[in-house]
């Protein structure tokens, strides 16, 4: 959503202005990027590695220096005091001292925003619970397994109850389980009111859970618009169908249009709003039992890889427009 | 943040900072007092007695200040740059880097952590001293300034070594070939008198010797140097640090891409 699209009631948790980074040796990661989120916004902030993504995260969140441009956190210059005090930060990587225990690293970083230790014992003990960590709270860093050290930078994040909980890869090599119930915990957090800034390569779950989103690539944003409308540019769609009988690769065999994968197994694209009764009542007619259904390719990664791929790459060259909604 | 958060984070990252001594005490606190407990040991015991006296006092006692100031100021130092170098090496800063803390009180816990060290050092030497030679003071106020500003100024310095500090190497350099041989040559062992006028006239350009002169003349009531210049170029070194460091900070220098 571009500043001037955003209601004059809504709070902006993050405006970003023409945010421009160049690092040392000539590199720009940031060529003038804008986009804002809402207050309670679940907003998912993607590209491929080297976007810009993390560097954005990071003037966000104060530990990268900014070329030009505004960054406001509720209305806050990004880095200052009053800005870090609404931000919680899950960074892409471990950053926690891993000689120190789970409940001193998440005590110490309370202490940081200034808030009295009884109460960070408190606060730890009930995020430590939350996610599974309490048992753990006397080991030191060092001897977590990599999915409990991502619950735990989330949990330090956490403790001084940040408006604006900025996720910068949070679920990189963790298990689907533990994936599931981080993505459970933060859903949660969000509910009840947080505002998450997400960026991930689970596009699946950035679909799921984002209500906005944002592409970038090369430092510039090519999509900023609501999830629910950016899905719906997909201009064509595979599904893979699972078939009970044998399918043979003539036309006599499957539907036209359909490809053959193998004996029990056919592809079929659909352009957008197509629909799939035709080649479910060509394959009824052929004799064909479709015994199951599921799109090839998500929607998101569809458009994501068509925005930031070479394809992609020459489709905005051609059109000569970002897509915006 | 208010003053109350902010004396909250303070005391936060001094007790990181002093748990972190206690914790690893074997690499913090133990080897000062082996060293200073061989050099009380060699040249107060074997050879002291037969070195003539220093400007009226026995040479373990002459010797004495010169070596608590030696401890203070070395693990105050070493205190400070590992520390923070670490914490660089970590990525850990960045809890401190993200958080609403101040440069000035990111600062200042640092500083007083190295500060923590090197005077439970200087009172652990101190402690040991009392073994060869009895303590004698001669003004309790110029001892607590002078070991209480050294402390802060190497405090200060190793900060600033910790955020020029690249790898593991940058940070054992400076006590290597600049700290050590300072001290070696700031008068701890003998009284720069002795040297001939132009080596005088050199030593009198090294900070140390004001230090441990300044920190002598609290104890035994003898200096080779004035002791309110020495004051001054403490309280110079201190500002000047001081005001550097909070600028690195604030501008994230080598610590923000």
């Amino acid at each position: 959503m571009t500043p001037g699209m955003m209601s004059e009631t809504a709070e902006a948790a993050l405006e970003i202005t023409d945010l421009r980074k160049t690092y040392p040796g000539g590199v720009v990661a940031l060529d003038g990027i804008s986009f804002s989120v809402l207050k309670g916004d679940f907003f998912a902030l993607l590209g491929p590695n080297g976007a810009g993504k993390s560097t954005t995260m990071g003037i966000v969140s104060g530990l990268v220096v900014r070329g030009s441009g505004l960054a406001r956190v509720f209305g806050h210059d990004a880095g200052s005091v009053e800005a870090k005090s609404c931000i919680g930060l899950v960074p892409q990587e471990f950053n926690f001292s891993i000689f120190e225990k789970v409940e001193d690293i998440l005590v110490q970083q309370a202490g940081y925003f200034g808030m009295p230790r009884r109460y960070a014992l408190g606060r730890s003990e009930t995020l430590l619970k939350k996610l599974g960590l309490w048992e753990k709270r006397h080991a030191q860093g060092l001897k977590l397994s990599g999915g409990m050290k991502r619950k735990l930078l989330i949990a330090r994040a956490l403790m001084h109850e940040p408006r604006l909980l900025v996720l910068d890869e949070p679920t990189a090599g963790v298990d689907v389980e533990t994936r599931r119930s981080m993505w459970e915990f933060i859903t949660t957090l969000n509910k009840a009111g947080t505002t998450i800034i997400l960026s991930t390569h689970y596009l699946e779950e950035a679909e799921q859970l984002c209500k906005n989103i944002a592409i970038i690539d090369n430092g510039t944003i090519l999509a900023d618009t609501n999830m629910r409308d950016f899905l719906r540019t997909v201009a064509r769609e595979t599904y893979v169908l699972d078939i009970e009988q044998k399918v043979t690769d003539d036309a006599s065999g499957r539907p036209s249009g359909a490809v053959v994968v193998d004996e029990h197994t056919l592809e079929v694209t659909v352009a957008k709003g197509e629909g799939l009764n035709t080649i479910f009542k060509s394959l009824d007619k052929k004799g064909l039992t479709v015994l199951g259904c599921r799109a090839k390719q998500n929607r998101l990664e569809q458009l994501f890889v068509g925005m930031t791929g070479e394809n992609g790459k020459e489709a905005k060259t051609g059109s000569g427009d970002k897509v915006s909604a | 943040m208010r003053a109350a958060q902010q004396w909250r984070a303070f005391l936060t990252l001094l007790g990181k900072e002093v748990g972190r001594v206690f914790r690893i005490w074997t690499q913090t606190l133990l080897p000062s007092a082996i060293t200073m407990t061989l050099y009380f040991v060699i040249f107060g015991s074997f050879i002291g007695d037969r070195i003539q006296d220093m400007q009226g006092h026995s040479y373990v006692a002459f010797i004495v200040p010169g070596l608590i100031m030696m401890a203070v100021l070395t693990n105050s130092y070493a205190n400070v740059s590992s520390s923070f170098f670490g914490n660089k090496f970590q990525k850990s800063i960045e809890e401190l880097l993200v958080s609403p803390m101040p440069s000035w009180l990111i600062v200042a816990g640092y500083t007083a952590g190295g500060m923590a060290r090197g005077l439970i050092v200087g009172a652990i030497v101190t402690a040991i001293s009392l073994f060869f030679v009895p303590l004698q003071v001669h003004a309790w106020s110029v001892i607590v300034v002078f070991v209480v500003l050294t402390s802060a100024v190497f405090s200060l310095a190793g900060l600033l070594n910790g955020i020029y500090a690249r790898k593991f190497d940058d940070v054992s350099i400076v006590p290597t070939f600049v700290l050590t041989p300072l001290t070696y040559l700031g008068g701890v062992f003998y009284s720069v008198t002795l040297l001939p006028l132009v080596w005088q006239q050199i030593s009198r350009l090294n900070p140390i010797l004001y230090m441990v002169n300044g920190f002598r003349y609290g104890f035994l009531g003898i200096s080779d140097v004035p002791v309110a210049g020495g004051l001054m170029i403490l309280i110079t070194l201190c500002l000047g640090l001081l005001v550097l460091d909070v600028y690195l900070i604030e501008k994230g220098v080598r610590l923000k891409s």
